[in-house]
């Protein structure tokens, strides 16, 4: 592979890099980065005049769907998915049939994303806490982190129990991975479909207080104060417990936390639709929690934007709405909705999204680092920051197409991802 | 002036006009229920599906009533004795239904929004029978009329709707449909049975029976659900009783005379004492009566499109 790209705005803020270059790949490998490289023959050039070149972006939140669900997402078309919405990187969630809580599984997700074009997506599991999901034993997780695992999760449920939750952190801390937390305190949401609040009220949907999220988050925070290990709050969603996080954080505590685009592009009000794509869990919160986001993620209490990527089929929605599974595609819309709605707002500088999409993540799961400099590897996401679009699921990469964001006119887009010496454009 | 709406799901946003053609529409549906022969060839030919998922023996009888008196052909589908027990989706159930050329939908189901699911994948005129907790228009309807009956008008009425506010479609509509008539609402129930914010639906919230009754022309008393006692939202029916039953003394303490109705099945000495059930005050056959009356109306201004 050769690929010279023109006249890029190159950022690295791993070492404050901002300017306009050319860079030359050579077999996925930066060979030369300056100005002004002359195109040596047969050579694939492109010009990236008011593009953006930066660090090869990761969504650490994506249920792969596969083993198990493969009607609904396969390895194979979540990361043409994942490449198409601009990631070089995914971390897949372990609610899979089996779950990701036995290492066999974990080797066979990474070897079959492998042979997606051309392994350009790496993709690393997020096993299991628990086996099974089920909260009674502990996986093993040293097996499973020596498999390729790079955190763990009980995703789509809590660790609910608060010992089996101290002993989760205690023991991943000894392998140096975060154990990452589906914050939901499950006594109070039992039956619920949406948040509680005015519109809840006023549809008469059974609700899921805000507050059930708040509960386990500052559970867990008290129990990462005694036990000193790392802890991830997996899409936060309200107010309180960017508020708990905030607080945790200025006590120097490692404790991090992503949210999902939807968190701080949509409210409930959204769901007087009744769309069951409105129907995620967390669910869309108010107004205020939407403003908390948005605060969370500019004075960096908000450390990733994930997209908690759900596919779910047509059929599995076009259900009642109390009836309809949990959760909407994101992987395909996630940089659009955070340029525009970030970005383009000014509520987060370009640089600061790059660090939400890439650095970031790739601290809290401890991958190493990318730096766009002369002889590293190319793992980079091309942006065109003032591409004008409209989304339509219907051109999405995901075998699912449940999203709410369907003809949302959105300005900013990742155009494009080079890595293992592959290089995808999707413009 | 036809309905703005060629279903009936909600009484969320419809307007007074609307309201008020359904129940003037109603007055004289009620006058062929006083004649010996009760029956018009309104809807003659049209074909209607009670399609109920949730037992209801009071609501669809009084569907099955007011269509048969306007002719119409009757189909009862009910989900113990369907396809539904088999993992047949709602969406493919109705769409069966469809393809037996059926004009009108009346329906019944557990979750709030079926009925606007529901209009988006057929085409029939939709009567939302109940859906969860959101709505049940024909009883806020019923309710309506019953009261416009007893004081020859709604403006300027102080209704209470008293009892489990949270998990009641009738609540909900009627506050709908009351709010839009200019009536005075408010409701009253244990905290823990009152949803969050509903204020803002620009009722008043009581907490204490005593206080609700004070100025109030009419109390719409909710049957509590036995069922609900595995959640903790009251200690006891015991307790619920002795601090929300209505009963005469209580009704005895108010300025004046207070008009009682309940959309039944009343649990009679638990909500709802049996002298106050039964007393003049009491409204609760008449919204019976009344029901009839006002689903003919509905069915009659949607199934002809006047």
């Amino acid at each position: 592979m050769r690929i010279l790209l023109k006249n890029a705005r190159v950022i690295d803020p791993s070492y404050g890099k901002d300017s306009i270059v050319d860079l030359l790949i050579v077999d996925g490998v930066i060979e030369k980065l300056g100005s002004n490289i002359s195109a040596p023959k047969d050579i694939e050039t492109y010009d990236l005049t008011s593009n953006i070149v930066a660090p090869g972006f990761i969504d650490m939140h994506v249920h792969l769907r596969e083993p198990g669900f493969e009607y609904k997402e396969t390895i194979e078309s979540g990361c043409l998915a994942a490449a198409a919405g601009g990631f070089t990187a995914v971390g897949c969630m372990p609610n899979t049939n089996p779950p990701i809580d036995d290492a066999g599984i974990v080797r066979s997700i990474i070897e079959r994303s492998k042979n997606v074009i051309g392994g350009i997506v790496d993709v690393y599991p997020i096993a299991a806490v628990t086996k099974g999901r089920e909260g009674k034993e502990l996986a093993p997780m040293m097996e499973l982190a020596e498999a390729g695992a790079v955190g763990f999760t009980d995703d789509g449920a809590p660790v609910e129990h608060a010992e089996m939750m101290r002993r989760a952190l205690e023991y991943a801390s000894m392998m140096n991975k975060p154990v990452i937390q589906h914050a939901e305190e499950v006594s109070l949401t039992r039956g619920g479909v949406m948040n509680e609040g005015f519109v809840s009220t006023t549809l008469g949907m059974p609700p899921m207080p805000p507050v059930a999220e708040d509960l386990i988050v500052a559970r867990d925070i008290h129990l990462v104060e005694y036990t000193k290990a790392q802890y991830h709050v997996a899409h936060i969603s309200t107010a309180g417990a960017v508020e708990l996080v905030r607080a945790a954080k200025f006590r120097g505590l490692p404790v991090t936390c992503e949210v999902t685009p939807h968190h701080f592009v949509l409210t409930d009000e959204a769901v007087r639709s009744f769309d069951t794509n409105t129907k995620m869990n967390p669910p869309l919160r108010s107004n205020d929690d939407v403003d908390a986001m948005k605060e969370g993620l500019r004075d960096g209490t908000i450390d990733v934007i994930a997209t908690d990527h759900a596919p779910h089929s047509f059929d599995d929605k076009e259900v009642e709405f109390a009836y309809a599974p949990f959760g909407i595609v994101g992987l395909e819309t996630a940089v659009g909705l955070a340029m525009t709605e970030l970005v383009e707002t000014k509520i987060l500088s370009i640089i600061n999204l790059i660090e939400k999409f890439s650095v970031n993540p790739r601290k809290i799961l401890h991958l190493p680092a990318i730096r766009i400099e002369k002889g590293e590897k190319a793992n980079l996401t091309i942006l065109d920051p003032s591409l004008d679009w409209t989304v339509d699921t219907r051109q999405f990469k995901s075998k699912s197409k449940n999203s709410p964001f369907d003809g949302r006119r959105l300005r900013g887009k990742a155009v494009g991802i080079i890595n293992n010496g592959v290089a995808y454009f999707s413009k | 002036m036809p309905l703005a709406s060629r279903h009936l799901l909600g009484l969320e946003g419809m307007s007074k006009n609307d309201i008020q053609l359904i129940l003037d529409t109603a007055t004289s549906f009620r006058e062929v229920l006083e004649r010996p022969i009760k029956k018009v060839p309104t809807l003659q030919g049209k074909t209607i599906v009670n399609l109920f998922f949730e037992s209801s023996t009071r609501t669809r009888t009084s569907f099955e009533l007011a269509e048969r008196r306007l002719s119409a052909d009757v189909v009862n589908f009910s989900a113990e004795s369907s396809s539904v027990r088999k993992g047949e989706t709602l969406k493919d159930t109705a769409r069966n239904i469809e393809m037996m050329k059926i004009d009108m939908v009346v329906m019944r189901h557990a979750a709030a929004g079926a009925a606007h699911f529901l209009s988006n994948v057929i085409g029939a005129n939709i009567i939302n029978a109940g859906d969860g907790a959101h709505e049940h228009p024909t009883q806020a309807l019923l309710d309506m009329y019953t009261i416009r009956e007893k004081f020859g008008k709604l403006e300027g009425l102080n209704v209470c709707i008293i009892g489990d506010i949270a998990h009641s479609r009738v609540a909900l509509s009627n506050i709908y449909g009351l709010k839009t008539m200019g009536v005075t609402v408010s409701v009253c129930g244990p905290k823990t049975l009152i949803p969050k914010e509903i204020e803002r639906l620009g009722v008043d919230v009581f907490y204490r029976v005593e206080d609700a009754i004070k100025v109030v022309d009419v109390l719409n008393v909710l049957r509590i659900q036995l069922e609900r006692q595995n959640r903790p939202y009251f200690p006891s029916l015991r307790e619920y009783r002795q601090y929300f039953g209505i009963t005469r003394e209580r009704l005895d303490k108010a300025e004046r005379p207070i008009t009682i109705l309940h959309p039944g099945p009343v649990n009679r000495d638990v909500e709802l004492s049996a002298d106050v059930a039964d007393s003049e005050h009491s409204l609760i056959l008449q919204q019976v009566l009344n029901g009839v009356a006002v689903r003919m109306a509905v069915l009659y201004l949607l199934g002809t499109g006047k």
